[in-house]
C-alpha cells in the first residue's frame, strides 16, 4: 500500500542572533533536523515529545503552512507545494488541521454551525442549504446535540468546542488530519470522550492522523504506529505496544518511565534525567542526547547516530542498539 | 457546627443553596498530635452582579503535620479556591463561610497583617506557571532575597548566602551564577525550583502546591516531584497538592480527596483510594485514565460535562452523569460516609457499588 504522507528528511532551519558582541552573534536554530516518516491511509502516526522537539514545526512542514530549509513532503502522491498557491489551496481541502486550543481556533462572533459549514463556502461546495445540512450531519456524528447548533463557541464547554472544531475540519472529507496536541486543553474525564471520538471517526471516515502529543498514554491509545522525536530528530519508532512496553532508546525508557501512572506505585524505579532538554540553537556534538544519558560512550559524544531498523519493525537512532542489517 | 464568616460577615453564607453540612467529621490520620490546618464546613460564593454563586459547599479537611495529602479533581471543582479561601487570597467579592484553624488558632481571629505573616511563613503556595509567578524585571537573587528577608529578618550578604543556600536546595546548577539571571533566562523547571526555593525561605509548616507541574515537560515533571518528596522528608514540611493528574497524586500523596463541583466525594489513603475507588467519578476517572502498562483497551469514558456552579442538579451533583443513579439521588445530597476506617464516600450507593 502507498503512503498517503510521505516526509523526506525534512530540516527547517531558523536563523537566530545569540548573545555576544554588540549585536548578538548569528546562529542556526535546527527546529526539524531531518525528519522522514510516511502515513499509510486511514491509520494515525503519533509524533512525541517534549517541549521544543519540533513536533509542532514539522505539522506546519506537513500541511505547508511553513516552507521547509531542505527535505520534501509529498501528500497523495504529488509535491505539497511550499508557498501558498492556488495549488497549494486546492490541497489543503484534502489536508486539515486541529489545534490544542478550541476557543482559539473558532470565532467568537459566528453561531458555531456556521463555523462548521464556512470551509464549503469557501470552496463553493454544494448550496446554501446543502452546505448547512452536511454541517448539521457532521456535527450530529461528533456528538452534538441540535440545541447547540446556533450557539457561540462561549457557550459552549472545552470538549463540545473541540467537537465543532473536529466537525469543521472534517467537513471537507479530509484524507489527512493534523492534531496538534488536540485534548491537552481539555479536561481527564472530557479527554477519554474526545479520545474514543477520534477514534470513531476514524473508522467512519477513513481519515488518517498525523497525531501531535506530549502525552504517551494518549498517543498510545490511539496510534498505529509512534516516532518520539528529541531535538528536531527521531530517535525511536515503532508499533505503540512494543514501543511502549520495550522502549529501546535510552530517552524513550526515560520518558516511558517518566509517566507517573496510579496503577505502579509499589518498588517502581523510575529514570529520572538530569537537566534540561538541550537547547535547539546548540544543539550537543553526536548524539544529541548524550548529555543526559546515563549510557552515553566516546562514540556517543563524536559520531551522530543515525536511525536504523533494530528488528521487530522499529527504528531506533542509538549507537547502543545494534542494527540489523535490513534485507 | 457553627459557622464562623471571617470575610464579609452577611448572615445566610453557610444556607446558600445545595449547601449541605457534612455528615462525617474529617478523617483524622494515622499518628499522634493535632491537626496544622484543619478547615470545617468551608463555603464559598461568588457575587456574579446579580447573585451569590456558590462554588464550595461546605469542604472538610484537616492536614497534620509532614503529611502529604492530595487534592485531584477537573476544573471548576474549586480545589484551588479552597486553599484561596483558607488563605484569604479570594478578594472582595467572595463571599466565605466556614472556620478554618492552623494550629488549633482559628484564622478568622486573625487581622490582616497576622495573615501576611502567615502566607510564605506558616502556609508557603507554589502555582503552576512558575514564569508568571515571577517578576520578570527583577534578578532571581532580588526576589530571593526579598522572601528571605520578609520572613527571616535577613538582609544584604546573610540574605544573598541564604539565596545561595536555598538554590543549591533545589538543586539548581551555578546557583551563584544564577541569581544574576532573570526568570526569562532559565527553563520552565528552572523557573519552578526557583518558586519551591522562595516557597521555603520562610520555612514553611505547609507548602500548598496547586498544579505543580501542569505546564512542565514530563522529564521535567519528574525531577519536581522528586524534589518535593525530597524536602518533604528532609523538612518535615507537610504537602497539600493539587492536581487533575491522578498519577501524580497517586506518585507522591500519602491521602486523597477527590473534589467534584464544589464538594468532596472521596477521601482515603492514597493506596487504598486507587486500589477499590468507591465514588463512581473516582472510578469513573480511573475508568478513563489510559494505563501505559496494561494490555490496549477503549477507555471508559464518562458521559456529559461537569456542571456549571449555580446550576448544579438537585442531590447528588454526579447524579446526571453516573451510571448507578436512581430517584433517591436526586432527592438529597449525599454527605461522606466511612465504608472502611480510613475511606470515605459521598454517595448513597457506596455500599451497593
Amino acid at each position: 500500500m502507498s503512503a498517503l504522507l510521505e516526509v523526506d528528511s525534512l530540516v527547517r532551519h531558523y536563523p537566530v542572533r545569540i548573545p555576544g558582541g554588540l549585536f548578538g552573534q548569528p546562529a542556526t536554530l535546527r527546529a526539524v533536523d531531518g525528519v522522514s516518516f510516511a502515513v499509510s491511509p486511514g491509520k494515525t502516526l503519533g509524533l512525541v515529545g517534549e517541549s521544543g522537539c519540533g513536533k509542532s514545526t514539522t505539522a506546519k512542514l506537513v500541511l505547508g503552512l511553513l516552507p521547509p530549509t531542505a527535505g520534501a513532503v509529498r501528500f497523495e502522491g504529488g509535491h505539497v507545494p511550499a508557498r501558498r498557491n492556488a495549488e497549494w489551496r486546492a490541497l489543503r481541502q484534502r489536508m486539515q488541521m486541529v489545534y490544542q486550543d478550541p476557543l482559539g481556533a473558532l470565532d467568537r462572533r459566528l453561531p458555531v454551525v456556521a463555523q462548521v459549514m464556512e470551509p464549503l463556502t469557501v470552496f463553493k461546495i454544494g448550496t446554501p442549504a446543502e452546505r448547512r445540512e452536511k454541517a448539521r450531519d457532521l456535527m450530529a456524528a461528533v456528538g452534538l446535540t441540535p440545541h447547540l447548533f446556533e450557539r457561540f463557541p462561549h457557550e459552549l464547554s472545552g470538549g463540545q468546542r473541540q467537537r465543532v472544531v473536529l466537525a469543521r475540519a472534517l467537513i471537507l472529507e479530509p484524507s489527512l488530519l493534523v492534531c496538534d496536541e488536540p485534548i491537552s486543553a481539555l479536561d481527564v474525564s472530557i479527554q477519554a470522550q474526545v479520545i474514543n471520538l477520534l477514534l470513531d471517526l476514524q473508522d467512519r471516515f477513513g481519515v488518517a492522523f498525523l497525531f501531535i502529543s506530549h502525552d504517551l498514554k494518549v498517543v498510545r491509545q490511539v496510534s498505529h504506529e509512534v516516532a518520539v522525536m528529541y531535538l528536531g530528530r527521531i530517535v525511536e519508532q515503532g508499533e505503540p505496544e512494543k514501543l511502549f512496553h520495550e522502549p529501546a532508546h535510552p530517552y524513550t525508557k526515560a520518558l516511558v518511565s517518566a509517566i507517573p501512572s496510579p496503577w505502579r506505585q509499589e518498588g517502581y524505579e523510575r529514570i529520572v534525567l538530569q537537566g534540561d532538554p538541550p537547547n535547539p540553537v546548540q544543539v550537543p556534538s553526536g548524539c544529541a542526547f548524550h548529555p543526559r544519558c546515563a549510557y552515553a560512550t566516546a562514540a556517543c559524544r563524536e559520531v551522530r547516530p543515525v536511525l536504523a531498523d533494530i528488528g521487530d519493525g522499529r527504528k531506533a537512532a542509538c549507537h547502543l542498539l545494534s542494527p540489523i542489517a535490513s534485507a | 457546627m457553627s459557622t464562623l464568616d471571617f470575610v464579609g460577615l452577611q448572615p445566610g453564607a453557610a444556607t446558600v443553596r445545595g449547601f449541605a453540612p457534612a455528615v462525617a467529621k474529617p478523617i483524622a490520620a494515622q499518628g499522634s498530635g493535632d491537626a496544622l490546618v484543619r478547615i470545617a464546613g468551608l463555603t464559598v460564593a461568588f457575587d456574579d452582579g446579580k447573585r451569590h454563586v456558590p462554588v464550595l459547599h461546605g469542604i472538610d479537611l484537616e492536614i497534620r503535620r509532614g503529611e502529604t495529602i492530595g487534592i485531584v479533581g477537573e476544573s471548576g471543582c474549586g480545589k484551588s479556591v479552597t486553599w484561596l479561601a483558607a488563605l484569604r487570597l479570594l478578594g472582595k467579592r467572595a463571599r466565605i463561610g466556614g472556620t478554618v484553624s492552623l494550629d488549633g488558632q482559628p484564622m478568622h481571629d486573625f487581622s490582616d497583617a497576622a495573615m501576611a505573616r502567615i502566607r510564605g511563613k506558616q502556609i508557603a503556595m507554589i502555582f503552576q506557571d512558575p514564569a508568571s509567578s515571577l517578576n520578570p524585571v527583577h534578578r532571581i537573587g532580588r526576589q530571593l532575597a526579598e522572601s528571605i528577608s520578609l520572613h527571616r529578618g535577613l538582609t544584604g550578604q546573610a540574605a544573598r548566602a541564604e539565596a545561595l543556600r536555598l538554590l543549591d536546595r533545589v538543586h539548581i546548577p551555578n546557583p551563584g551564577q544564577r541569581l544574576s539571571a532573570y526568570p526569562h533566562e532559565l527553563s520552565g523547571g528552572m523557573n519552578q525550583r526557583v518558586m519551591i526555593a522562595m516557597a521555603l525561605a520562610g520555612e514553611p509548616d505547609l507548602l500548598v502546591a496547586d498544579e505543580p507541574t501542569t505546564a512542565l515537560d514530563a522529564t521535567i515533571q519528574a525531577q519536581i516531584l522528586d524534589l518535593l518528596r525530597e524536602i518533604r522528608q528532609d523538612s518535615g514540611m507537610a504537602l497539600a497538592l493539587i492536581s487533575h493528574d491522578l498519577g501524580v497524586i497517586a506518585d507522591i500523596c500519602d491521602r486523597v480527596m477527590v473534589m467534584y463541583a464544589g464538594r468532596v466525594v472521596e477521601a482515603a489513603d492514597s493506596r487504598a483510594l486507587f486500589a477499590t475507588p468507591g465514588h463512581p467519578y473516582t472510578q469513573g476517572l480511573l475508568a478513563a485514565l489510559p494505563d501505559l502498562d496494561a494490555p490496549h483497551r477503549r477507555l471508559e469514558a464518562i458521559a456529559g460535562t461537569v456542571p456549571e456552579p449555580g446550576k448544579l442538579p438537585g442531590g447528588c451533583s454526579f447524579r446526571l452523569r453516573c451510571p448507578h443513579a436512581d430517584a433517591d439521588c436526586a432527592a438529597e445530597v449525599p454527605g461522606l460516609g466511612h465504608i472502611d476506617k480510613a475511606h470515605q464516600v459521598a454517595c448513597l450507593k457506596a455500599d451497593s457499588l
